[in-house]
């Protein structure tokens, strides 16, 4: 859907020259997230605002579904392509209703078809659309603004999307509970979105693939669990962390590693247990931290109707040795 | 926040209190019999007076507004110093001086009066407008911009909108300072209330001087007072967060 195609960019300042991206290659496939993760500088952002074109190309090619994005008129490319940025950049003399409405306005829809479009966004977001339609953005707080962002990129309905730290000025709490939001509606959507991001757990959490970058250079383009397992050099293994193998069990279920276990319902069943318990669907990095509280590392296993199946135990996690997600169910 | 507009209130309350009993007071002295006594005059120097505000005032909008969303093109922005030094001239040159000047020129009369105003009024003008635009939020142009939307586009449902607030100050502050400047276009022959103020003076006739400068003062208030309804209706609703316009 999105290739990059030995895309670099250097900036020139008088005799001096930065690379700030340096020769690289990737392919984005098509209805899949793919995050760029990096340090501040690493020419992350760089990439991204030259697919929509805000920034030119020095050499190498991007296609946007097989169309080369320099042979494009560049208003018409931006208008087919949403856009996200940090500050969400709503428009204070807009309300919200006509922040939301200007792609479609400037594509000529009728008012009919924008007005259906407003309220089937608010929707989608979760917020009421008569009770914001006429209000400003400096009325409402950061996560709504940031809500009413990411559905005007969503306006036009454009199949790709760029997302420059969407979240990145939010408090925790906002924030994770809008990434979660994210996921659910991009599950329905399934865009094509390229999402700048310097936090490696949120690039974990959204990415299905993540590609890391350094000083201008692609480090590592791969799936979150192979970053976090198979790290391809220095830079990526200090980069995502020491605790990269916690890491990887917020990629799994109590529900895989319980699989692994023989005889885990008949066997394992303590019906005296009064310790904590956890769901089948937590992941298993929460699982190991309830369990590391309790006393003997043990915690109960509930199903989706909270009947107990079973106890399971800290030492049960070597059984993990050698698992990765693709091989069984994926927690997205 | 409630206390600080209630005390901005009775703050303005007892202004035009005590400018009331000033000229209440001015009144029963018999200050105002001349203007009792000679109303047509008044009226038809009131008449010059707004003429020369009205004109002056009015081409240096045309002039100023374009001239300053000009120089902030990306392709004249390397002009902007030429144009603010040359307006800045325009403001720190004493209007007296002006006139002298022009008038070295021009002549005598009201040409040389409403261009000497003109020139005078650039600046605040001039300066609101290029900073209003200049301090839009770069991010705000960039998401513009990034959306697909066109210069031309960005510019009108961008910039101008958010840089008004500045643009309609400066045009305030111009206007309300050429009320009190145009009183000198009486020295150059141009008539204007100055006519009175000056003719108070040499007299050595407080009444003649006051029926001068008083309609000056309330010309002034009133011109600032529909500047600051026009502004209202002007200004995009989401810019103004201060509760009094709310």
């Amino acid at each position: 859907m999105i290739e990059f195609e030995n895309v670099t960019k250097v900036y020139e300042s008088g005799n001096k020259k930065v690379t700030a991206v340096n020769d690289v290659s990737f392919h984005v496939e098509e209805g899949k997230i793919c995050v760029f993760l990096g340090p501040s500088g690493c020419g992350k952002t760089t990439l991204l605002r030259m697919v929509n074109r805000l920034i030119p190309i020095t050499k190498g090619t991007i296609k946007v579904n097989g169309k080369d994005v320099n042979n494009t008129d560049a208003i018409e490319l931006r208008r087919s392509i949403g856009y996200v940025i940090q500050h969400n950049g709503l428009f204070p003399n807009m309300t919200i209703e006509e922040n939301i409405s200007v792609v479609p306005k400037l594509l000529g829809w009728e008012e009919t078809k924008i007005k259906k479009r407003y309220d089937e966004l608010m929707e989608m977001m979760g917020l009421d659309p008569e009770q914001f339609q006429k209000r400003y953005p400096y009325e409402l707080s950061g996560g709504q603004q940031q809500r009413i962002g990411i559905a005007r990129a969503l306006a036009a309905d454009p199949p790709v999307m760029l997302m420059d730290e969407p979240f990145g000025a939010l408090d925790p709490v906002i924030r994770e509970h809008l990434q979660n939001e994210f996921l659910k509606i991009q599950k329905e959507m399934k865009k094509t979105i390229l999402f700048v991001s310097h936090d490696i757990d949120e690039a974990i959490k959204l990415g299905d693939q993540v590609a890391i970058f350094n000083a201008g250079k692609l480090m590592q383009f791969d799936t979150p669990d192979r970053i976090l397992s198979h790290p391809k050099n220095d830079f990526v293994r200090d980069f995502v962390g020491e605790d990269r193998s916690l890491k990887r069990l917020s990629l799994l279920k109590v529900k895989d590693l319980v699989e692994l276990i023989d005889g885990f319902v008949e066997g394992r069943n303590k019906s005296d247990w009064s310790g904590q318990v956890i769901s089948v669907n937590d992941n298993l990095r929460t699982a190991l931290s309830v369990m590391l509280s309790e006393p003997n590392g043990e915690a109960g296993v509930a199903d989706e109707e909270n009947n107990l199946l079973g106890v399971l135990h800290v030492s049960d996690f070597s059984l993990l040795n050698g698992v990765h997600p693709e091989d069984l169910t994926i927690v997205k | 926040m409630m206390t600080e507009r209630k005390t901005e209130q009775i703050v303005k309350f007892a202004l035009y209190a005590i400018i009331l009993a000033i000229f209440v007071w001015a009144y029963f002295t018999g200050a105002f019999q001349f203007i009792l006594d000679h109303p047509g005059d008044l009226l038809y120097l009131t008449g010059q007076h707004l003429e020369l505000i009205g004109i002056s005032s009015a081409l240096a909008i045309c002039t100023a507004v374009p001239l300053g969303i000009l120089v902030t093109r990306p392709k004249f922005k390397k002009f902007d110093w030429i144009v603010l030094n040359f307006a800045n001239i325009g403001q720190t040159v004493p209007s007296l001086a002006i006139l002298a000047l022009v008038m070295s020129y021009f002549g005598l009369g009201f040409q040389t009066a409403v261009f000497a105003l003109w020139f005078n009024s650039l600046l605040p003008i001039l300066r609101n407008t290029v900073a209003g635009i200049d301090n839009v939020n770069p991010l705000i142009i960039e998401a513009g911009k990034g959306m697909g939307m066109t210069s031309k586009q960005i510019f009108f449902k961008v910039e101008l909108p958010n840089a008004m607030y500045a643009i309609m100050a400066g045009i305030r502050t111009s206007v309300v300072i050429n009320v009190g400047t145009a009183a000198l276009a009486f020295l150059i022959g141009a008539g204007g209330l100055g006519d009175l103020i000056f003719t108070g003076i040499s007299l050595f006739d407080t009444g003649i001087m006051l029926s001068g400068a008083v309609p000056v003062i309330i010309l002034a208030i009133v011109i600032d007072k529909i500047l600051s309804l026009i502004e209202k209706a002007l200004i995009p609703r989401g810019l103004r967060r201060t509760p009094e316009y709310s």
